[in-house]
């Protein structure tokens, strides 16, 4: 992929020492460099191992894998009460479930489409009915998953200076945050109908698009990002650091782009109770689409969002020493194991800096011992 | 794919183990066998180059390519073979007789001081110059009492290894 180095050698400013997490012992294990014979030459024993243990578990994969849960219908009784359940979900909830949406979305655009083109000329009136439209639309989806959300700590405040982190588990940690509060988002542009929201909608809440493979956009959507984190009228900012949806047990490194706008940054921690389904979106596995309908054709979406202090940089602390801080917040309050991951590595191959870390220790470790 | 566990008959899993002279247990190829599956993305019934350099700590690793070499096109039983050398059941012979198989890449028996070098190559990359590299192996293969258009064959490998303890294993997760 032509675009794969740049931005692989851009991903390096983003790690913050993953030496440290990747085993780098010495090829020849020991600390005191001895004198090298054939045997410690040819004993490429710990790097194969590193190789096959990579083979047989990674943490980063780990990330990413969607548990099926247990088959609980495996027995005579438990069977037909299933089956019941089935026709439930499907025959019943289900079009209850679409008409609920269908009926939100009809309100929606009620109200939408007037306000957008009537009120043109009073803009602090048409943004504010759009963000309460923009916000009920969300609670309507909501219910139609029949969601079970509990939000703990202070409401976000409209004001600026402040941006929201949050971990990642699908598109509709957006919605379930939004439903609380209109927040404006950056995202990847999607197609399909999906990204004919992303135009409509949510162009009104304010929307910072970028494009993943495109190395030069960096730079562009940093200046965005802080041109709007300083407007007053702005909507809060909402972003997601990882880049990429993870399968809430684990957390992936954040990108520390959030962390260096100068301005508080406000923690949201979102759990999924995976009782009744299991939110993960595996953007490689399912389109959107799909994601939704399982989600509706399931009992309930059942999740906890904690809402957390706000956070500053303190001095002397990098933007990526102050990611980690507020990622370790968040992995802490919602109960996930965190990696040392960047998440593009779903998307792009990791840098060979990383590689030739390795080949330097080896050599100096033997250029060392030859000198004895 | 999900609970592929269920596509593996007790007949296969019999057929595995048998093929990897028991070097792990049923329950240890049953989770092989799962991530083979995860690994397997397009369900090809293999895991291509590609399936594999997408696990970041494997393609960080200097001799992946090398691996990748061995590993390409390889079926499940194949896979899990390939992996027995890492079982703590397998004996020291057998381990080396891996290392050996990573050295000999055209599989003829015999490592010359050619193969060496191009792993030597892969494991110091820039930082060691083609004349260290070669200086360096010139010295510990007179030192070992071989010439340096000797080749070495199995034997000599398990001479040269000796009896001294080689880590090489790996655990393989029980879900």
């Amino acid at each position: 992929m032509a675009g794969m180095e740049s931005t692989s050698a851009e991903m390096d400013l983003d790690r913050p020492n993953l030496e440290e997490y990747l085993p780098s012992d010495s090829i020849h294990g020991s600390g005191s460099p001895k004198n090298l014979h054939l045997r410690d030459l040819l004993d490429i024993s710990p790097t194969l191992t590193e190789a096959a243990g990579a083979i047989v578990d990674d943490s980063f994969t780990r990330c990413f894998k969607s548990n099926s849960p247990e088959p609980w219908n495996w027995n005579i009784y438990l069977f037909p009460l299933w089956c019941t359940g089935v026709v439930v979900r499907y025959g019943i909830l289900f079009p209850l479930r679409l008409l609920t949406l269908l009926f939100g979305w009809i309100i929606f655009w009620a109200g939408f489409i007037p306000a957008h083109i009537l009120l043109k000329g009073q803009e602090k009136l048409r943004r504010k009915i759009e963000r309460k439209l923009v916000e009920m639309m969300c609670s309507f989806f909501v219910a139609s998953w029949t969601g079970v959300v509990k939000y703990h700590g202070p409401r976000p405040s409209m004001r600026p200076h402040q941006v929201f982190v949050a971990n990642h588990t699908s598109m509709i940690d957006f919605i379930i945050l939004e439903q609380m509060t209109a927040f404006a988002v950056i995202m990847q542009k999607h197609p399909g109908w999906v990204g004919f929201i992303q135009k409509t909608i949510l162009e009104s809440v304010g929307c910072i698009w970028f494009n993943r493979t495109e190395s030069k956009d960096r730079e562009v959507v940093a200046r965005k990002l802080r041109e709007h984190v300083q407007g007053v009228d702005n909507n809060p900012l909402l972003i997601f650091p990882e880049g990429t949806c993870v399968n809430n047990q684990y957390t992936v490194m954040f990108k520390k782009g959030s962390f260096e706008l100068g301005c508080a940054v406000c923690p949201i921690a979102i759990k999924y109770n995976k009782i009744f389904v299991d939110a993960f979106w595996n953007s490689k596995k399912q389109s959107f689409t799909n994601h939704l309908l399982r989600l509706m054709t399931s009992w309930a979406v059942v999740c906890d969002v904690w809402y957390l202090e706000p956070q500053y940089l303190q001095p002397g602390e990098t933007a990526i020493e102050f990611a980690e801080r507020v990622r370790d917040m968040i992995a802490t309050r919602a109960g996930l194991k965190k990696v040392p991951w960047d998440g593009y590595l779903k998307y792009f191959r990791p840098s060979p800096k990383l590689t030739e870390k390795k080949q330097q220790i080896f050599a100096e470790d033997v250029l060392r011992r030859l000198e004895k | 794919m999900g609970n592929s566990s269920s596509m593996l008959t007790q007949y296969d899993i019999e057929e595995v183990q048998e093929h990897c002279n028991h070097a792990f247990s049923q329950q240890e190829i049953l989770s092989l066998y799962n991530r083979f599956c995860q690994l397997d993305k397009n369900s090809g019934g293999f895991v291509s180059a590609d399936e594999f350099m997408s696990v970041p700590e494997f393609a960080v690793n200097p001799l992946a390519q090398r691996l990748l070499r061995m590993l390409d096109g390889l079926n499940f039983k194949e896979f899990v073979a390939f992996l027995s050398a890492f079982s703590p059941r397998t004996t020291h012979h057998q381990k080396i007789e891996f290392i050996f198989k990573v050295y000999d890449s055209d599989c003829n028996g015999k490592v010359t001081f050619d193969d060496i070098l191009c792993i030597l190559r892969d494991l110091s990359g820039s930082f060691m110059s083609e004349q260290q590299r070669q200086k360096v192996l010139t010295h510990v293969f007179q030192e070992a009492g071989y010439k340096p258009d000797s080749s070495l064959v199995f034997s000599d490998f398990m001479k040269i290894f000796g009896n001294s303890e080689l880590k090489m294993e790996v655990e393989v997760p029980i879900d």
